[in-house]
């Protein structure tokens, strides 16, 4: 199980997600991509992508954004805003490190 | 009666809180210090030049017995303090001292972290964190031999180096790809490690111990998760530090990873703080001299009744390594309107990167010129507006003020004899006399006409200012096609350099080649992956987060999310058996759609991701291996029914076309390659729109190339006619090979033929037998590292996390 302290959850280890790539979580019905950078920062996004909801978690991670592996619009990290001259976003989450524990706030989840 | 001061701990921190309080009010307390060790307050920073002989324990004491004296403090040394009593506001120590205080200053510092491994209490294993441990240090190198650091970060790279001064023979472990990550990108890392080779330290990322050996009770070997087994009498773990807060712990004050302060440095007990590595504020440890300081100052006024607070530090790191210029600052991540300035200048080893938000630096990493570093750390730590000095910032404090550096007039001030390439020893005067001479408009031609440029390719920016200089307007460098956003360099430079320079890694390219950006970019990442699988079969690792989806999961990515596979189906043969397996895994896995390929293979379509592993299993057991529909390599061989059926056939078509399948399927290629074999010259496995294809005729095979069916339609060109089957292979495989090395990223074979023109392909492949002998074995060197099946791979294991969710979570959990 995994282990519950305010809306803030355990969802795994920084170890498990590799650098430059992500892992998903699903929560009900959302599915949930966390991004882990070359520099060890975590970001989530709703793992679709605004253009033609393709799985973000498999796009190529760089620069602080993501490239959709369907048609390669490039989505940021951050905002889940388009990049370039596509236009649409993506849903944030809120996801952190304590140590090694990667940490997911539920709260935004609904 | 003046108030009672206590201090646990003799470290840097306290001795600057001191001098602080003494300042402010030298009468205000009576000042007593405990000491665990038996010394007086030396700079621990200068550890490192003692251990490598550069200084000695005597020329880094700050504080010495008389300045205490003086300042009737009371040092108590070699006396750990081993209770608080908070009710009576007393402190004993170990040597049965006691004292009472108004405030105590708990300062424990830090001790260092010890791997949990078999061994590591062997005689030889040592830490590095004071003055005993280098003296220890120093005893073990006089016998010299071979010393192991654990640890490549900032205290780990010091030690190997003072070791190495001290004549041992040096290995770094460390457990993450880069040296120091915390501190410094990826490319800075690189060039780091690439300096400690040049020491002579030998430097293992990505090496996790498993198990020190030790023999008579002493270290012999560190044993790693590989089963390597590196000898040595000597093992200095610095893998970090852990904040010392049992004292705190005991006595009830509230603790976590370090000993818990408010802004006020206060503990949770008002009259004690805590100051140091020990500390822990606002979910942060310090180890660095700087923020510990600031503690400091901010508790010297606390103790005076003041109102001070600590926010916390921004910090800047500094390797303190001759030879080696380092410097890092602030936050050097990628983010969302985050812009970088990079600077690399190859032939000097330097690589600059500052990190730019709202027109503010943010973060700074600097290697091989680190003179600005406290300049950019103090525009960062002031959010100094930047936006003024843009343009110029990266070449830092002495290049601001007055006009903006023209560089083209910079290069039109050189003199005519100035070398402009060091490689060719071609100076401006010929190169710019060449181009009026010859009327030469491109790059390429000043290269071909002068060889400027056209070696190592660092003055390849030099040499087009100087065609701008010359021609004006006439010169369009955007001529070549940069391969993306993040270098001017077209894909053919790029391919040259990597062999021109042995590069063979990422991060080497893109410093070697001064890259703009600090990481690429979705566009070059994955060619520069292809580009070094191809030119280094066995040296370069694979670096799976550069590709595409499809092939770092080995399966086509459909819209919906889920994936579509394709098995081998050599030549496009199948059997009973087969057909019946792949019937059973339809049924099984519920696999929506089954549809025949124009390959001639069987496609799985609508496969959950998380299935594919047990998918690929049973296909396995039926003795199916991956048919790399998603792979820019081989896709298939397809072939008609030959001799074996056809009342037409002059050869074994089928067969054929399974053997080159067999032979010639794993290599990665710069795009697909489809393959084709005929039987006749009727052409049912139309081998004429092929990549490469076989017509095989009474008096031998037709070979052909450059087809296409795709976007664009277009015939092949027929490369020439051999005799036996034998010779169709060596013919096909050369070819292919010359593709793979001279191909552009995503570029097909009839563009890349185009390209470089029929002829030069029918020349090096048909006439000259040597290149082609030459191509062939390449080729099949490469094979050697390829021909691994990637699905049976994944069923044992490989990549498990890329086919499983990190989590699924109960959503009414946190409600």
């Amino acid at each position: 199980m995994n282990a519950v302290s305010g809306t803030w959850v355990e969802i795994g280890h920084l170890s498990d997600i590799p650098r430059q790539g992500a892992r998903c979580i699903i929560i009900g019905e959302h599915r949930i991509a966390i991004f882990r950078t070359q520099e060890d920062e975590l970001f989530a996004l709703e793992d679709k992508c605004p253009h033609k909801k393709g799985p973000l978690s498999q796009g190529i991670v760089h620069d602080g954004c993501v490239t959709c592996p369907l048609h390669n619009w490039v989505i940021s990290l951050k905002t889940g805003e388009a990049q370039g001259a596509d236009e649409g976003s993506t849903e944030t989450y809120s996801v952190k490190c304590k140590g090694d524990v990667v940490l997911f706030d539920l709260s935004c989840v609904r | 009666m003046k108030k009672k001061l206590v201090i646990v701990g003799n470290g840097m921190a306290p001795g600057r809180m001191l001098e602080d309080l003494l300042e402010a009010d030298s009468e205000a307390y009576d000042i007593t210090i405990f000491n665990a060790e038996p010394r007086v307050n030396y700079n621990r920073l200068m550890l490192s030049p003692v251990l490598s002989g550069e200084k000695q324990y005597a020329d880094i004491i700050t504080h010495d017995d008389e300045w205490y004296a003086e300042r009737n403090i009371t040092l108590h040394k070699a006396s750990p303090v081993s209770a608080i009593d908070r009710g009576n506001k007393t402190v004993s120590s170990t040597n049965g001292l006691q004292c009472s205080y108004d405030k105590l200053v708990i300062a424990t510092g830090s001790n260092p972290f010890i791997i949990p491994v078999p061994g590591n209490d062997l005689n030889g294993v040592l830490t590095y964190r004071d003055l005993d441990d280098v003296e220890k240090m120093i005893e073990v190198a006089q016998t010299g031999g071979h010393a192991i650091v654990i640890g490549g970060g900032l205290l780990g790279l010091e030690a190997a180096a003072g070791l190495k001064a001290q004549g041992m023979d040096v290995t770094v472990l460390h457990l993450m790809p880069t040296l120091m990550e915390r501190q410094l990108d990826t490319a800075a890392g690189y060039l780091l490690e690439q300096a400690f080779e040049d020491l002579g330290i030998s430097v293992k990322t990505k090496a996790n111990t498993h198990e020190i050996l030790g023999e008579n009770g002493s270290v012999a070997a560190v044993k790693l998760d590989d089963g390597t087994e590196l000898p040595c009498t000597m093992v200095v773990m610095a893998v970090g530090i852990k904040p010392s807060c049992d004292l705190a712990q005991s006595c009830g004050i509230a603790v976590n990873r370090g000993v818990l302060v408010s802004d006020d440095m206060r503990t949770s007990d008002p009259d004690i703080f805590a100051l140091g590595e020990c500390v822990e504020h606002q979910g942060q440890c310090y180890g660095l001299v700087a923020p510990l300081y600031e503690m400091a100052t901010v508790i010297a006024d606390n103790l005076l009744d003041g109102t001070s607070q600590y926010s916390g530090s921004v910090t800047a790191t500094k390797l303190k390594v001759t030879g080696i210029d380092l410097y890092s600052a602030g936050d050097f991540s990628d983010g969302e309107g985050r812009e970088e300035i990079v600077l690399r200048d190859a032939s000097g080893g330097v690589y600059k990167r500052l990190v730019i938000k709202d027109n503010k630096i943010i973060g700074a990493v600097l290697y091989g010129e680190t003179a600005d570093g406290p300049w950019f750390f103090d525009l960062l730590k002031k959010q100094a507006d930047i936006s003024q000095m843009r343009e110029t910032l990266i070449f830092g404090q002495a290049y601001q003020g007055g006009e903006p550096l023209d560089p083209l007039a910079a290069v039109a001030a050189l003199p005519d004899d100035a070398e402009i390439c060091g490689c060719n020893g071609v100076c401006k005067s010929k190169i710019t006399g060449k181009i009026t001479e010859l009327g030469l408009t491109s790059l390429d031609e000043v290269r071909a006409h002068t060889k400027a440029s056209a070696s190592c390719g660092t003055c390849t920016g030099l040499v087009e200012q100087l065609m701008s200089l010359t021609l004006g307007e006439r010169y369009n460098p955007d001529a070549v096609v940069p391969m993306c956003g993040c270098t001017d360099l077209g894909h053919s430079d790029v391919r040259r350099l990597i062999q021109a320079k042995k590069l063979k890694t990422i991060p080497a390219v893109m410093q070697a080649l001064e890259w703009k950006t600090s990481n690429g970019c979705a566009k070059c990442r994955p060619a520069l992956n292809y580009y070094l699988v191809c030119d280094w079969p066995d040296e370069y690792a694979d670096d799976y987060q550069s590709r595409f989806i499809n092939e770092r999961v080995h399966a086509n990515i459909q819209k919906d999310g889920t994936y579509s596979i394709v098995p081998r189906m050599w030549g496009g043969q199948t059997s009973s058996k087969e057909l019946r397996a792949i019937a059973d895994v339809v049924d099984k896995f519920q696999i929506p759609t089954v549809k025949v390929t124009g390959g001639q293979r069987i496609d799985m379509l609508g496969i959950k991701k998380e299935d594919l592993p047990a998918v690929w299993a049973d296909l396995g057991k039926a003795g199916f291996v991956s048919g790399h529909a998603y792979a820019k390599g081989l896709r298939t061989v397809k072939t008609c029914v030959g001799t074996d059926w056809c009342r037409f056939g002059t050869q074994d078509s089928t067969g054929l076309g399974v053997r080159i399948e067999k032979f010639m399927w794993g290599s990665w290629t710069p795009a697909k390659v489809k393959m084709a074999v005929s039987g006749c010259p009727r052409n049912c496995a139309e081998a004429t729109c092929k990549d490469v294809g076989v017509i095989c005729v009474d008096s031998g095979f037709e070979i052909h190339f450059a087809g296409a069916a795709g976007l664009d339609i277009k015939g092949t060109e027929v490369l020439g006619l051999v005799k036996t089957e034998d010779e169709v292979l060596e013919h096909i495989v050369a070819l292919t090979q010359m593709y793979r090395e001279q191909g552009h990223y995503l570029e097909r074979i009839y563009k890349w033929a185009k390209r470089i023109g029929y002829d030069e392909v029918r020349t090096q492949i048909m006439d000259n037998a040597e290149k082609r002998q030459a191509y062939y074995e390449r080729f099949v060197f490469s094979q050697k590292f390829a021909q691994v099946d990637p699905w049976n791979e994944r069923v044992s294991g490989k990549d498990k996390h890329e086919f499983q969710p990190l989590a699924k979570l109960n959503l009414e959990a946190a409600e």
